[in-house]
């Protein structure tokens, strides 16, 4: 029988509902890069604490314009969805939370729980 | 490496409409994937309408409705009808699933129906699953001893040994976890993926087998084994409702455990 050598890929990202779960999944890696680069500014902002007075005033006037509020809070936000998916990999770890019928449910309460966290700060520093 | 499109000659066309006999009242629409590998084309999607007054209740009734009555070129594998079999594993509105025992009721609307996904195909909803089974091959998936056999007697089990293979020993190897996953899609040629390793595990607890460490050797390894990241895809979908990635946390558990002695 000839092999025929030009078989098609079945389609997989592109037609695949994921669950609640695996979006997250996806989420807590893209969240991992945003925080990877965010620390870079992180550094910036840190360096400029340290420069002196006329730096300092620049990086304030930075920080509030409104894109860099938005990246900001988005980075908070990244950096505690992370930290509660995180969490949720430790329990996953020691071999519990795998019952399907609460899979979709954590994945709920880890949303909320790092909205909550993230308004929390807000109100801290508001 | 992850990639998320699909290559040049995999990219889904356009194909035929067949329509509904007159008179029909109660229609649903199948959109269904198509290759023929003579043709030199890309794959298209085909669309059925089918009567579902005179079709039965499952979706492979509504696949072998259209294979006897309307399209006899539409090609895929199907045997048992009962879902003990693991052959009818395809991809139906973006999750896969057994379609034998998958009912048409379960879904509203259009039902598209795709081959298990990031396979080669080899003609419209058969996918080729050499590697799955040379993977399966690999984990040496039959009791391996040591000791010889007691001289007059099988090598027993006690009851609560033998419930340790509950939810693994039910596996159909039909590769819906498998072909669900992320990581599969990308790592497949190293990664073992769910339903293998839920087989792995299957070994790995059972009484008789005297292997284990072997068996846990051949899977410390950054790919066969920890390519898994919970996304839980494997569990989401499994028609026969196991636990494919709580298999892997036990297995990642036993390596742990087995280091800190």
């Amino acid at each position: 029988m000839a092999i025929n050598n030009n078989r098609p890929t079945s389609p997989h990202f592109q037609i695949y509902k994921l669950p609640l779960t695996g979006i997250i999944s996806i989420s807590h890696r893209m969240t991992g890069v945003m925080l990877s680069l965010g620390l870079l500014f992180f550094v910036c902002i840190v360096s400029a604490l340290a420069s002196g007075a006329e730096a300092y005033f620049d990086m304030q006037n930075i920080m509030g314009l409104w894109p860099v509020q938005v990246i900001y809070w988005g980075f908070i936000y990244a950096l505690f969805f992370h930290l509660c998916h995180g969490v949720r990999h430790l329990i996953w770890d020691a071999g519990k939370g795998f019952e399907v019928e609460t899979l979709t449910r954590y994945a709920l309460v880890e949303l909320v729980a790092s909205l909550a966290l993230t308004l929390v700060v807000f109100l801290c520093v508001r | 490496m992850a990639e998320f499109t699909l290559p040049k000659n995999s990219v889904l066309t356009e194909g035929k409409t067949f329509k509904a006999p007159q008179g029909a009242t109660n229609i649903r629409r199948f959109e269904i994937y198509r290759w023929n590998p003579d043709s030199g084309e890309n794959p298209r999607i085909d669309v059925y309408e089918l009567d579902m007054d005179s079709c039965g209740p499952m979706v492979l009734d509504a696949i072998l409705k259209i294979k006897n009555e309307i399209d006899t070129t539409l090609t895929f594998r199907r045997s048992c009808r009962e879902g003990v079999c693991g052959s009818c594993a395809m991809c139906v509105n973006g999750k896969n699933t057994l379609v034998c025992t998958k009912a048409i009721d379960s879904y509203s609307g259009t039902i598209k129906i795709f081959p298990l996904p990031h396979l080669q195909v080899i003609k419209d909803l058969v996918p080729d699953m050499t590697h799955f089974y040379a993977q399966y091959a690999s984990i040496k998936p039959w009791i391996e001893t040591q000791t010889p056999p007691p001289a007059d007697a099988e090598r027993l089990q006690s009851r609560e040994d033998r419930e340790k293979l509950d939810g693994l020993y039910d596996c159909v190897l039909c590769a819906c976890c498998s072909t669900s996953c992320p990581s599969y899609w990308w790592n497949s040629e190293r990664y073992l993926g769910p339903a293998i390793l839920l087989q792995a595990y299957r070994w790995l607890v059972d009484s008789r087998d005297e292997s284990t460490g072997e068996r846990l050797d051949e899977l410390e390894d950054p790919f066969k084994l920890y390519r898994c990241h919970t996304i839980m895809n494997c569990t989401d979908t499994c028609p026969k409702d196991l636990n494919p990635a709580k298999a892997i946390a036990e297995t990642k558990k036993l390596l742990v455990q087995r280091k800190l002695g």
